[in-house]
């Protein structure tokens, strides 16, 4: 089954075109690296699937629904997180949970944040407002707000952008557990390129608003010669093509 | 004792949307999250609360003091003493109604909160309930002190307009919501450096409103600019009650006539505004 069908997807800004016809399907349960330079047209891709912002043109189909025209079928089965969209500062971390949840129509949500705050390490701090935490607190009370309604497709804009390794680290081994136990979708946007070979099946690499490669990391990194997917992020951010590479490891040996 | 607030908070607000909660196109759940979320900004900061209530009160003694004075000195006015006061605190529940819509919306821009309510489940309209209904309780918080005060102080009670009051006090709330919204819809399009319209809006009206003074005061040529604003029949209304006891029916049911069609044209001015915002991005570039 198919998560998330975009085709011919077109958003511009007056003449620039931030997305420029990009075509991508999401398998269900999978967990697909949206990757690309600052201004590439990711967050804006996200933004178009959340519903927060429409296409001039293309379509999107998120679990079988229309987005464009049946959005609400489909928003309490997804949900997401963003460094670009904060959580009501005044308010503490289980009253932000407690509304979002009710938003999403929670079932049992005593009991869901309690799980949440125990799986990520909230408790110490769920009695303060959002404005008093750390940055990477912050983050994981994103994620757990991400996580409250069980989503069927979560989209993840650099989940783990502001957190020290550690806890970057606690974040993606609870998202693999979280993939395995509930076979969630996860599309994620992020520059951290260790985190994408971890916890994804595929990579789409996007330039100046388009889909310029695509593939799982394995076949990307033979495809393009390098070791790291920084490597062949950094080839495809600069337009460097396919097996140049390779070429350069053929002419050192 | 703040658990204990809070828990009763929540069952009152369960127990008032059981059964509602499985509509798809109104869900009392989605509607009291946002209430929820108001209420612990308010609850958490008395001096919001004293504030909501101190406006309403200096203004109130203020014109109390005025009306010692004229009741002195005008035979106009000692026929009914307390429709200098009686107007203050009327003309409050627009001010307080108004605010309590545009500042309600306007903290979700302050806070980026934005994005993550258009990105739930929660409808447009489900969001323009729920703004109307914080309005309510915060403009309740706010003139109340003053109304109550007034007895004691000036020897007024505004409640002594009788059943005219709640019609007066709907028909303002109601003007004071299609400002709030026709506000919070331009500061969403135009952003936070328009957010003054909040305050501005409403004492633009005031002059027009016949507040303190009745509407055939204006110019002729700004009369029928007068007569296009529901407040100003509340407050002819409200003078025809104090001068001569009499309740003009004519007057409330053109008030809350225009009523419904500004408060038709803002919802539908706010909800159209929402879908520009989903079309230009606004939803996803908001802050301070």
């Amino acid at each position: 089954m198919t998560a998330i069908v975009v085709r011919d997807l077109v958003k511009r800004f007056g003449d620039v075109a931030a997305v420029d016809h990009i075509d991508f399907s999401v398998e269900a349960g999978s967990t697909t690296a949206l990757l690309g330079g600052n201004g590439a047209g990711k967050t804006t891709t996200i933004s178009i699937l959340l519903g927060l912002l429409m296409p001039t043109s293309g379509s999107v189909e998120i679990l079988g629904a229309d987005m464009l025209r049946d959005r609400y079928r489909v928003l309490a089965e997804m949900n997401f997180s963003s460094p670009y969209v904060d959580l009501p500062r005044r308010l503490t971390v289980f009253e932000n949970l407690n509304v979002y949840g009710r938003l999403y129509g929670v079932a049992d949500l005593r009991r869901r944040i309690g799980e949440l705050v125990s799986d990520l390490d909230l408790a110490a701090f769920a009695d303060r407002p959002i404005g008093s935490l750390s940055a990477g607190q912050r983050t994981r009370v994103a994620m757990a707000k991400a996580l409250l309604n069980r989503p069927r497709l979560l989209l993840l804009d650099e989940p783990t952008a502001s957190l020290d390794p550690d806890t970057g680290d606690v974040v993606r081994s609870y998202l693999e557990d979280y993939r395995r136990q509930t076979g969630v979708t996860i599309l994620l946007a992020s520059h951290n390129m260790a985190e994408v070979e971890r916890l994804c099946d595929s990579v789409l690499m996007m330039r100046q608003g388009r889909i310029v490669d695509r593939g799982a990391p394995q076949h990307l990194l033979d495809r393009y010669g390098r070791d790291t997917m920084e490597e062949v992020f950094l080839d495809i951010a600069r337009d460097r093509g396919a097996g140049v590479g390779a070429l350069k490891s053929a002419s050192a040996s | 004792m703040n658990r204990d607030w809070h828990r009763s908070l929540e069952r009152a607000l369960e127990r008032a949307g059981h059964g509602a909660t499985r509509e798809r196109f109104l869900a009392w759940r989605r509607i009291e999250a946002i209430l929820l979320r108001h209420l612990y900004v308010m609850r958490r900061s008395w001096p919001r609360l004293l504030e909501l209530a101190y406006w309403p009160t200096v203004q109130m003694i203020l014109w109390g003091f005025v009306t010692l004075f004229y009741v002195q000195h005008s035979s106009w006015v000692a026929q009914a003493a307390g429709v200098l006061v009686s107007a203050v605190l009327l003309w409050d529940v627009l001010f307080r109604a108004n605010l309590g819509v545009s500042v309600s919306f306007m903290e979700e821009m302050w806070a980026r909160n934005l994005a993550q309510l258009f990105a739930s489940p929660l409808r447009p309209h489900e969001l323009v309930i729920a703004l109307a209904l914080m309005s309510l309780l915060r403009t309740i918080i706010s003139v109340s002190p003053a109304m109550l005060l007034a007895l004691p102080l000036f020897g007024v009670s505004v409640f002594s307009i009788g059943v005219p009051l709640a019609a007066f006090f709907a028909n303002l709330l109601l003007f004071g919501w299609s400002i709030g919204l026709f506000v919070s819809a331009l500061v969403l399009r135009l952003g936070l450096g328009a957010e003054s319209l909040a305050w501005v809006s409403v004492f633009a009206l005031a002059p027009l409103s016949g507040v303190y003074y009745p509407v055939d005061v204006l110019p002729a040529w700004l009369q029928p600019v007068a007569w296009s604003l529901p407040t100003s029949y509340v407050f002819e209304g409200m003078r025809a009650v104090l001068f001569e006891g009499a309740v003009r029916f004519d007057l409330l049911a053109t008030g809350a006539a225009l009523n419904l069609a500004y408060m038709a044209a803002a919802t539908g001015f706010f909800l159209h505004t929402c879908r520009i915002a989903r079309e230009r991005g606004l939803l996803i570039q908001q802050g301070e």
